[in-house]
């Protein structure tokens, strides 16, 4: 008994030191990352802010990012999701190459991305042609600016989600076999609803990728106001004439981001309770 | 925790803390025997040429290159990256960086470029010449308006408005087809070379070796065109200014004058 507690205590005193260690080490990262978001905060006045709100550039260039992110995040869930459930529920021949290849964009750099994009579909590229009969031109567009965005954004909503329908318990899904709902319906009723708050966390991160794309999207669809300039893009402009403005655009971003993500990370537990609700109260 | 673990975490704290370790090391600044170059990108060719020519000149010297858009190279420089060397493709940048203080002596041209019209080699929109721009549905990319070339670009086409053959609003509708406004030159060769674009406007020393296969070239007629000049000076933070003023000396030498002129410049 004293022997034991006594172990209990000498452990506890390692592990105290090494959590200070990590605390102390932990501060270095801590400082690296909050500090270069504190001081552009610091640096922009709130009323240049407003002010710079009302700038077209801005105007233009915010709409078209939160356009755009959006429209690429829901066309990644609506096709990722079907990705992710075969990964997550099926062996299948050739699946390993299908991990590698949807993880890929993850670990690409976005220009690599951007110049890819080109040789497949840019008006030369090898699907090129096709899609010039169909009378889709990507380079340029932005419809170039939304596939760039998908591209590198889908590694982060498939593999999310993958992992939420895989940790999803067997027994519920056979519990709804045994009541007679159809694979169709277990699937929509019982998987998803539980898989729900990955399937958020996936779609936020693919989102903040979206939102700040920037290598694939110069490189493939150009740098244009209004069409294909999106607020990276314009950042990086203006950074190249303006710095003050840069920062002040810099600073909309974050805001934009940080609302984004502390909507998401405060509304999971809201909606896995609405998710287990909604999908096993039915029957 | 086992003593090989303390003494990596001992390692790596001391890695961090240590001044003039790692954060200390030079990225982009120059260190003795090392001559740091900011060139405006169009000089690219030329300059690389030029410094091979210069490290065989004086051995054990070095010289590394940053090419990027003058614009961006003048707010670098401005928010304190390290050169010894400031080359811009117009006056504007370089004033700008007298401006600051950051210019020591006397800036000094040492060429001229020409601006040029390209098209993919398959010519996808037919152009034929450049009255062919103001058609619609051309796919135009052309260098941001803050971009040296950009500006020359949106002025040549100012000049062309009044010239025989072409309409008065020649300008309005040629840049009515851009579809991208690049942030440096060589970005718009790319966009044509690759076939994405049906034309682009970029200095004719652009028109480099790898690029000219692939590009068809119209020439803007001398007296609409616009003469970019190069302006190159010393910067007052240069670490090695004797092989800075001696890069100057080879630019405005004769045999450095014809290097520039085999890449597509005109002397100065």
């Amino acid at each position: 008994m004293t022997s034991a507690a006594a172990h209990f205590r000498r452990l506890s005193l390692k592990e105290l030191a090494l959590r200070l260690v990590a605390a102390l080490l932990g501060t270095f990262l801590l400082f690296l990352l909050g500090l270069p978001l504190l001081s552009l905060l610091v640096r922009v006045p709130i009323g240049e802010l407003l002010d710079r709100l009302r700038d077209p550039i801005v105007v233009e260039a915010l709409r078209l990012s939160l356009l755009t992110s959006a429209a690429s995040t829901f066309a990644i869930m609506l096709l990722g999701l079907p990705v992710a459930y075969l990964l997550a529920t099926a062996e299948f021949r050739g699946k390993r190459l299908l991990e590698v290849l949807v993880a890929l964009p993850m670990v690409l750099p976005p220009t690599v991305a951007g110049v890819a994009l080109l040789t497949a579909f840019g008006r030369t590229g090898l699907a090129g042609g096709v899609l010039g009969g169909l009378g889709v031109e990507l380079p340029f567009s932005t419809l170039g600016v939304v596939v760039a965005q998908m591209f590198v954004a889908a590694p982060f909503f498939i593999g999310a989600t993958r992992a939420g329908l895989a940790e999803v318990d067997r027994r519920y899904l056979d519990a709804s076999a045994t009541l007679r709902a159809d694979p169709v319906r277990t699937f929509f009723r019982v998987m998803l609803p539980l898989a729900l708050p990955s399937l958020l966390a996936g779609a936020a991160m693919g989102w903040a990728r979206a939102l700040g794309e920037f290598g694939a999207t110069i490189t493939f669809a150009g740098n244009m106001p209004g069409v294909t300039q999106t607020m990276p893009l314009a950042v990086y402009i203006a950074l190249q004439t303006d710095v003050e403005a840069a920062i002040t655009l810099s600073v909309v971003l974050l805001m934009v981001s940080l609302a984004v993500l502390l909507s998401v990370r405060l509304a999971p537990s809201g909606f896995t309770a609405l998710g287990v609700r909604a999908g096993l109260s039915d029957r | 925790m086992t003593a090989g673990a303390g003494v990596s975490v001992v390692l790596a704290a001391w890695l961090v803390l240590t001044p003039g370790g790692w954060a200390q090391a030079p990225t982009t600044g120059s260190t003795p025997g090392t001559l740091t170059v900011f060139a405006a990108v169009s000089l690219t060719d030329a300059f690389q040429e030029l410094a091979r020519g210069l490290e065989r000149q004086h051995p054990g010297l070095r010289v590394q290159f940053n090419f990027a858009g003058s614009q961006q190279l003048a707010v670098q420089l401005e928010q304190g990256a390290r050169a010894d060397l400031f080359a811009s493709a117009d006056r504007r940048w370089m004033a700008y960086a007298e401006g600051r203080g950051l210019v020591a002596g006397e800036p000094q041209l040492f060429a001229r470029n020409r601006l040029v019209v390209i098209v993919p080699r398959s010519n996808p929109a037919r152009i034929g010449r450049l009255e062919d721009l103001t058609r619609r549905g051309i796919k135009l990319v052309v260098a941001a308006e803050a971009v040296p070339a950009g500006k020359y670009s949106r002025e040549a086409l100012q000049n062309l408005a009044g010239a025989p053959g072409f309409p008065p609003d020649y300008a309005r509708r040629v840049l009515a087809n851009v579809v991208s406004e690049e942030e440096n030159v060589r970005s718009v060769v790319a966009k044509v070379q690759l076939g994405e674009a049906d034309a682009g406007m970029a200095y004719r020393s652009d028109v480099n070796r790898s690029a000219a296969p692939h590009l068809r070239v119209f020439d803007i007629p001398d007296e609409f065109n616009v003469l970019a000049s190069y302006p190159v000076a010393v910067l007052k933070e240069a670490r090695d200014p004797d092989a800075a003023h001696a890069f100057i000396r080879l630019l405005l030498s004769p045999a450095g004058q014809g290097v520039l002129q085999r890449h597509g410049l005109l002397p100065r």
